[in-house]
């Protein structure tokens, strides 16, 4: 596998257009790329970035699906492509067989193939036994079995999108060692997508922007804004807990400051989520106290697990990690009217201008699932916000945001703070907490 | 101790074919009595204990007297009435069906819960791909579509979440249930689209032909297997005919 060599790649007023859109997603792209160079590839959200990697990797679909324009060209006969999502990559129960997958499909001999997987598993970095079972695994293991697919194959050309966006930074930064040793090893191409660019910069060689083709230089990449800083607070709590134990995790003891941001930081699995869960009322509480002040009882004196759903969303709003999962309707419009027309409240005034504010006016008859990340996420916490809750939960509201997306996250969460919105977020980024690290709940696995 | 561990997929729901079809020629307690007996006794020899057996199967033991009570008061009456009402009739036939059904519905669910309730996808879809012929972009698919539903419960419970936090899972429970199998769908349909795409990048279906890194073989075990099964079934039937309690399809 040493011997391989990285591939050259050329375009030449490269275009698509998806066959159900009006505009063209790529247009008049040009760039040249020698082979074994390591590429950040740039560009704003909505750009084509994700599809250019597609085009590369020759999984756009046949002429029914989209027009190509200009030229493309990569001489390698093995292209290996890692997607966002850690859980949809996954093809087989056992990671050996995973790795083989590609193997097998390429007609490689038998003997050959379980050689390569074991090679590949190795440059990795995951040292497991073949036969362990692939639900086992977390989302940067998951990444790397898939970058170990790739490898097996012998690609020479390695694309990467977005690998490590849905990733804690431990997870992230295992990926990221695993592609610069497996890329030192095989010589191959690299291409990379990635919005946070500060984890790339220093194994890659060259930035290009899919905008116009021409280099970038690290400095000018876009950064997160700056934001101002985290403001300690004093006020009195609007939630607390005393020895709560919930259905995954140790006993918890803290306060949560009314008016303020509240973050939870912990390791993978310290039951991070299940307290956030159950703080929003979501999942019951094995034992001890979990108690809210009056501003978010409003009267109600069972737990929050006990409360009606509409009784819930008007006094504690939850954002979850995945957005596509809260989605129910067909536009973003009927998302945002779906809630207040079944509480049989008139929130009329409320949806303008969280249209407004959170920029999704334009859109608002597209197709929730169709969004783009960073609207995908701008809706989620909309659809919280329509009900006008007084504790607004999020778990890891910035996964997979580009540094423009999350600097507006950031400023549209201390607004709701200044208007006396509390706020609790799970999360592992460390420029989110500096900015809205009010307060701090630090989660131990035990 | 498991006797099946080397034991090919194919060869298991071969053997389950062999072991329950015969089952279904009559309907009589007999047979099915057999059946069930030696399922039992085997059972701990496929690395199924009797506790296993109980846990694994709890359905079949709901579902067994729900079937035999149905018979009990609407099969066919003939002989001996216990019992009428409308049209119920509680008769020494109905009687005997219900033991009948009751009987045949473990004996015929428990040998799935043994033969293949814990087989790895990957080895059937290797096992009818390679031995069985059948198209292995069809087989692919299937067993890829297969992981996809140990997702399934994931996503129902978030999605379950979601909706109570947006304050719209107030409606009936059977709305409830509508919208969410809709909504669970249109979320499968998602992750399967982007399986194909993360199949496709790995060079599935770029060209026809592919190899097998696993060889899926049958040996002497394999034939053992079904030959056991055979002979359960055959002596189930034999002692059945010979007692004279065989009742073919039931009349």
């Amino acid at each position: 596998m040493t011997t391989a060599l990285g591939t050259r790649v050329v375009a030449r007023n490269f275009g698509y257009r998806h066959a159900s859109r009006e505009n063209p997603a790529l247009k008049d792209i040009n760039f040249e790329i020698a082979p074994g160079e390591r590429i950040l590839l740039t560009g704003a959200s909505g750009a084509g970035k994700s599809t250019l990697l597609a085009a590369l990797a020759g999984v756009l679909g046949g002429s029914d699906e989209g027009v190509s324009t200009g030229e493309l060209l990569v001489d390698a006969p093995s292209i290996g492509l890692v997607l966002q999502d850690p859980d949809s990559q996954v093809i087989a129960s056992r990671i050996g067989d995973d790795v083989a997958f590609g193997c097998e499909n390429l007609q490689i001999p038998r003997e050959e193939i379980w050689p390569r997987v074991e090679r590949a598993l190795e440059l990795v970095g995951l040292d497991l036994p073949l036969s362990h079972p692939t639900k086992y695994l977390s989302g940067g293991q998951k990444q790397r079995l898939a970058l170990a697919g790739v490898i097996a194959m012998g690609a020479r050309l390695i694309l990467l999108d977005e690998p490590t966006a849905n990733l804690d930074p431990q997870g992230q930064k295992d990926v990221v060692a695993a592609v610069d040793r497996v890329v030192q090893e095989t010589g191959a191409t690299l291409i990379v997508v990635e919005h946070r660019h500060e984890l790339w910069v220093n194994i890659i060689d060259r930035i290009i922007s899919i905008t116009d083709g021409e280099d970038v230089q690290p400095a000018e990449l876009i950064k997160v804004g700056q934001l101002p800083g985290a403001q300690p607070s004093t006020s009195k709590p609007i939630l607390w807990a005393n020895d709560l134990l919930c259905t995954w995790g140790g006993l918890r003891s803290f306060e949560v400051p009314e008016g303020a941001s509240t973050v939870i930081t912990g390791p993978n699995g310290a039951g991070k989520s299940t307290l956030a869960l159950t703080m929003g009322g979501l999942l019951p509480p094995k034992s001890g106290q979990l108690e809210l002040s009056d501003t978010v009882r409003g009267g109600l004196n069972t737990p929050p697990h006990k409360w009606r759903s509409a009784d819930l969303a008007a006094r504690i709003g939850t954002v979850f990690q995945d957005p596509e999962h809260q989605f129910v309707a067909r536009t973003v419009r009927d998302e945002l009217e779906i809630g207040p027309k079944i509480m049989k409240v008139d929130a009329s005034e409320r949806i303008e201008e969280l249209l407004d504010r959170l920029r999704l006016r334009h859109l608002e008859n597209a197709n929730p699932f169709t969004l783009s990340g960073g609207e995908k996420r701008r809706l989620s916490v909309a659809t919280a916000l329509v009900a006008a809750p007084k504790l607004l939960i999020l778990d890891e509201p910035t996964f997979g945001q580009d540094p423009e997306t999350f600097t507006e996250l950031v400023t549209m969460l201390r607004e709701l703070t200044d208007n006396g919105i509390s706020i609790v977020s799970v999360t592992h980024d460390p420029d989110f907490i500096a900015a809205l690290g009010d307060h701090h709940i630090e989660v131990s696995a035990k | 101790m498991n006797l099946l561990i080397k034991i090919n997929p194919v060869t298991r729901i071969i053997a389950l074919m062999v072991l329950t079809t015969p089952l279904l020629l009559s309907l009589d307690v007999m047979s099915a009595a057999i059946a069930l007996v030696a399922t039992i006794i085997l059972a701990p020899f496929a690395g199924v204990t009797w506790k296993m057996l109980l846990k694994r199967g709890w359905m079949l033991f709901l579902m067994a007297p729900v079937a035999a009570l149905s018979m009990a008061l609407y099969g066919r009456p003939d002989g001996k009435e216990y019992f009428s009402f409308l049209l119920i009739h509680v008769t020494d036939n109905s009687l005997a069906l219900a033991a009948a059904i009751g009987l045949r519905v473990l004996a015929i669910g428990l040998p799935v819960v043994v033969l293949i309730a814990r087989i790895d996808p990957t080895d059937l879809g290797d096992g009818l791909a390679q031995l069985l012929k059948l198209p292995e972009r069809f087989v692919i698919g299937a067993v890829a579509g297969s992981r996809l539903m140990t997702l399934f419960r994931e996503d129902w419970y978030s999605m379950s979440r979601a909706r109570r936090a947006r304050g719209i899972a107030d409606q009936g429970k059977i709305k409830h249930f509508f919208t969410m199998t809709f909504g669970l769908l249109v979320l499968s349909l998602r992750r399967g689209s982007k399986l194909a795409t993360a199949m496709e990048a790995r060079g599935f279906g770029r060209t026809t032909g592919r190899t097998w890194a696993r060889e899926s073989t049958v040996g002497a075990r394999d034939l053992v297997l079904i030959l056991v099964c055979a002979a359960i079934s055959a002596i189930a039937l034999t002692v059945s005919i010979q007692t004279g309690f065989f009742k073919f399809l039931g009349t």
